[in-house]
């Protein structure tokens, strides 16, 4: 009975096994490849057609047409695998897709290291969770990657992670948000946006363009700053502090917008109330213009240039494709940007360190600034000029996001 | 049908998520053996990254053993993760005075929500529910900010690296690079052999089965239900704060979005490890090895490079179903015999 009943067990065992075996193959990784067929074989067509072994091209050619979901992704691993000499492997650790400026980043960086210019990038979307990031520098290690680079959920907790990665001796370049690590030897680079050089540019510009149109009367301004603590938020809103002290303007108030449209709108409509003098809004960032537009026009207000008869005047940041909208039809006077594009930068930097060379530790990223308003052509930050490009639908048109 | 009834339907549903965590494994060795998926570091790191969901997911077994459920243990890390961050960065406290207190805290937690379930007989889902937010909107009071922790003390403990000098391996970048684990991972693995040791030979776990297989007839047994379900509770919210430290030691930091999601981890590494939601029906060690498919999964995902990290959630929401299914069938079996 006992022999039986092991017997079964067994057999149901084996089966199981076996049906798992297909869960797995089906369910796990090999059903990426089986969903992107098509481009998983011609990305290995291409880079073999890269290294000229026209007898693989064909075989993996002809595999493409197979159905099986398992050989499939199994020879399209060996391929890629079979460049290593040649292609470098990058992990690229990113926050996740919350936003339009993320995935214009994401995009950016992907399509910078793509199969054709001789990378094999590995990408990993954290979800917005730091902990899926500590997992993925880990696998980016086991898998042995030439480089690493890490656009940060959290500015805290990456000496560990880090320290393993300087361990195995594989260089992390760090975008975006800044790392709070012990040692800062423990990434090799980092890039990102200066916020308050983007708050300065705009005040700049405020400032010529006030200067420009002889207006002489009273500036009551409105910040509606960013999410409190932010880093954005910390440098756009300083440069306006320092601004507005130097310049005189009156600021009516300062209030946070969480860099949301619909927070931006409650705020501007509780200042339109209780001041009827505003006539200069200083948003933190598109959304928050957005908002605050609707909550002037809702007023009974005019967004314009003309502050002398009553406009109100909206700068924004970030240069989004939808603010860049708004700013061409002259809604927002000025909208500096805050570049997402980090792909053609990181691949000069990583063939930088894979020729030998230094990096700089920090560095900023290149941004313009956009206004559909040809009076002013510059802005001057101290003692460096900035040129404004004038936005036209063709320069709208051409910008990746 | 007969046969059936001589298989332990406990011991046939571990056997087959251990069958399915090899199956796994092994096909991502060749799947992914040019990017070194066979290294032993690979596997090593399903601990590294876990330490703390293993203990979580440990003790959320013992709660689904008896019936309950706890989906306050997130937010109780998150908020375990921001004390601690606090209390050593703010407020100068040592590393272990900061410890003992987050433990502290997870024991009144666990004996506040064990109170209302077991002795006013209130849905451990509402109860625990309630729990969630007010740790979450705790962390929120203490700090909105992110806490970096530098205290030397906990980044020693967190951070010393025990390394084994056996399959190094030279890496491109001309490091030899030999397997190791954190102390975070020891912990856990200790953890989870006291409670097997506990569940599985103890009065206390043997009376969280019984009543967890069925409440009257275990009162009827002469079992106190109400004082055992308390301390199942009261030991829920120890471990979890333990599962909070190592979570902790893992980030070194808090945060107020951190482990987001995480009670859910931990149910569906126990279901998928053969723990049965209506109770009775159990084992850490599957557990750990649901835990364990499901970093696998992780794995592959990153492993693989272009896919989108959503099939991990995608995945385990196709084994979740497979295992359901599996025991509602089991059930149905044992019904008709």
């Amino acid at each position: 009975m006992k022999r039986k009943a092991l017997a079964i067990f067994m057999c149901t065992a084996m089966a199981a096994g076996i049906m798992t075996g297909c869960g797995s193959s089906s369910s796990a990784p090999s059903e990426a490849p089986a969903a992107s067929e098509a481009p998983a074989a011609s990305e290995a067509a291409s880079t073999e057609a890269a290294a000229s072994e026209a007898a693989s091209t064909e075989a993996a050619g002809s595999e493409a047409a197979s159905t099986e979901a398992a050989a499939e992704s199994e020879s399209a691993a060996d391929e890629v695998a079979k460049n290593d000499g040649d292609v470098l492997n990058i992990g690229f650790a990113q926050v996740g897709a919350e936003s339009d400026w993320r995935t214009a980043c994401t995009d950016s960086v992907k399509s910078a290291f793509s199969a054709e210019n001789g990378y094999n990038l590995i990408f990993n979307d954290a979800q917005q969770k730091q902990e899926n990031q500590i997992k993925a520098i880990r696998d980016f290690i086991s898998q042995d990657v030439d480089y690493i680079i890490l656009d940060p959920v959290t500015e805290t907790g990456w000496d560990q992670p880090l320290q393993e990665a300087a361990d195995a001796g594989i260089p992390v370049i760090v975008v975006d948000r800044m790392v709070d690590v012990s040692d800062s030897s423990l990434y090799t680079a980092w890039i990102g946006s200066d916020f308050e050089l983007e708050g300065k540019k705009a005040c700049a510009y405020l400032k010529a363009y006030l200067e420009a149109k002889g207006y002489t009367d009273a500036v009551n301004i409105v910040d509606i700053q960013g999410t409190i603590g932010a880093s954005a938020q910390i440098g756009r809103t300083a440069a306006f502090d320092a601004a507005a002290e130097e310049n005189g303007w009156n600021v009516v108030s300062q209030q946070t917008g969480e860099f949301t449209q619909a927070k931006g709108q409650e705020v501007m409509e509780s200042i339109l109330k209780q001041s009827d003098d505003v006539n200069v809004v200083y948003c933190e960032n598109d959304n928050e213009a957005f908002g605050a537009r609707d909550a002037i026009e809702a007023a009974g207000k005019k967004v314009g240039t003309d502050i002398a008869n009553g406009d109100i005047l909206i700068m924004s940041f970030d240069a989004t494709n939808a603010g860049l909208t708004d700013t061409l039809d002259g809604s927002i006077l000025v909208n500096t940007e805050c570049n997402p594009l980090y792909g053609p930068v990181l691949t000069q930097y990583v063939q930088k360190l894979k020729a030998g060379e230094t990096l700089d530790h920090d560095s900023y990223i290149a941004e313009s600034q956009f206004s559909a308003d040809d009076t002013v052509t510059s802005v001057n930050v101290d003692g460096t000029d900035y040129p404004v490009t004038l936005l036209t639908q063709d320069v709208l048109d051409a910008r990746a996001y | 049908m007969k046969k059936f009834k001589d298989i332990d339907t406990n011991k046939f549903l571990l056997a087959i998520t251990i069958v399915m965590f090899f199956v796994m494994y092994i096909a991502g060795m060749i799947i992914f053996n040019k990017q070194g998926f066979a290294k032993p570091q690979v596997f090593l790191n399903l601990f590294v990254n876990n330490a703390g969901l293993i203990v979580i997911a440990t003790s959320m077994t013992m709660v689904m053993i008896i019936g309950g459920i706890d989906i306050s243990v997130g937010s109780l890390v998150a908020m375990d993760c921001m004390i601690l961050g606090d209390l050593m960065m703010n407020k100068n406290w040592g590393a272990w005075a900061s410890m003992l207190f987050v433990l502290f805290i997870g024991i009144i937690y666990g004996s506040v929500q064990g109170f209302l379930i077991s002795y006013l007989n209130i849905q451990p889902f509402i109860i625990t529910l309630a729990g969630m937010f007010f740790g979450r909107g705790m962390t929120a009071v203490i700090s909105t900010q992110m806490i970096s922790i530098t205290n030397e003390t906990f980044s020693a403990i967190a951070q010393k690296k025990i390394t084994i000098p056996l399959f190094g391996t030279m890496n491109k970048h001309g490091k030899m690079m030999y397997p190791f684990i954190y102390p975070s991972v020891i912990i856990a693995l200790v953890i989870l052999v006291v409670m097997f040791v506990v569940l599985k030979y103890t009065k206390f776990g043997r009376s969280i089965y019984a009543i967890g297989g069925n409440e009257q007839s275990a009162m009827l047994m002469g079992l106190n239900v109400k004082k055992t379900k308390f301390f199942v509770y009261v030991l829920d919210g120890f471990l979890a704060s333990i599962g909070g430290i190592l979570f902790c030691m893992n980030t070194m930091a808090g945060f107020v979005e951190q482990a987001k999601g995480f009670e859910m981890d931990a149910i569906a590494g126990a279901v998928i490890g053969g723990t049965l939601l209506t109770g009775g029906v159990g084992n850490v060690f599957g557990s750990l090895f649901g835990c364990m498919i499901r970093g696998t999964i992780e794995s592959f995902i990153s492993f693989q490079g272009t896919l989108s990290s959503w099939w991990v959630r995608i995945t385990i929401a196709l084994l979740l179903t497979f295992f359901i299914v599996l025991q509602s069938i089991f059930q149905k079996v044992k019904a008709k015999n």
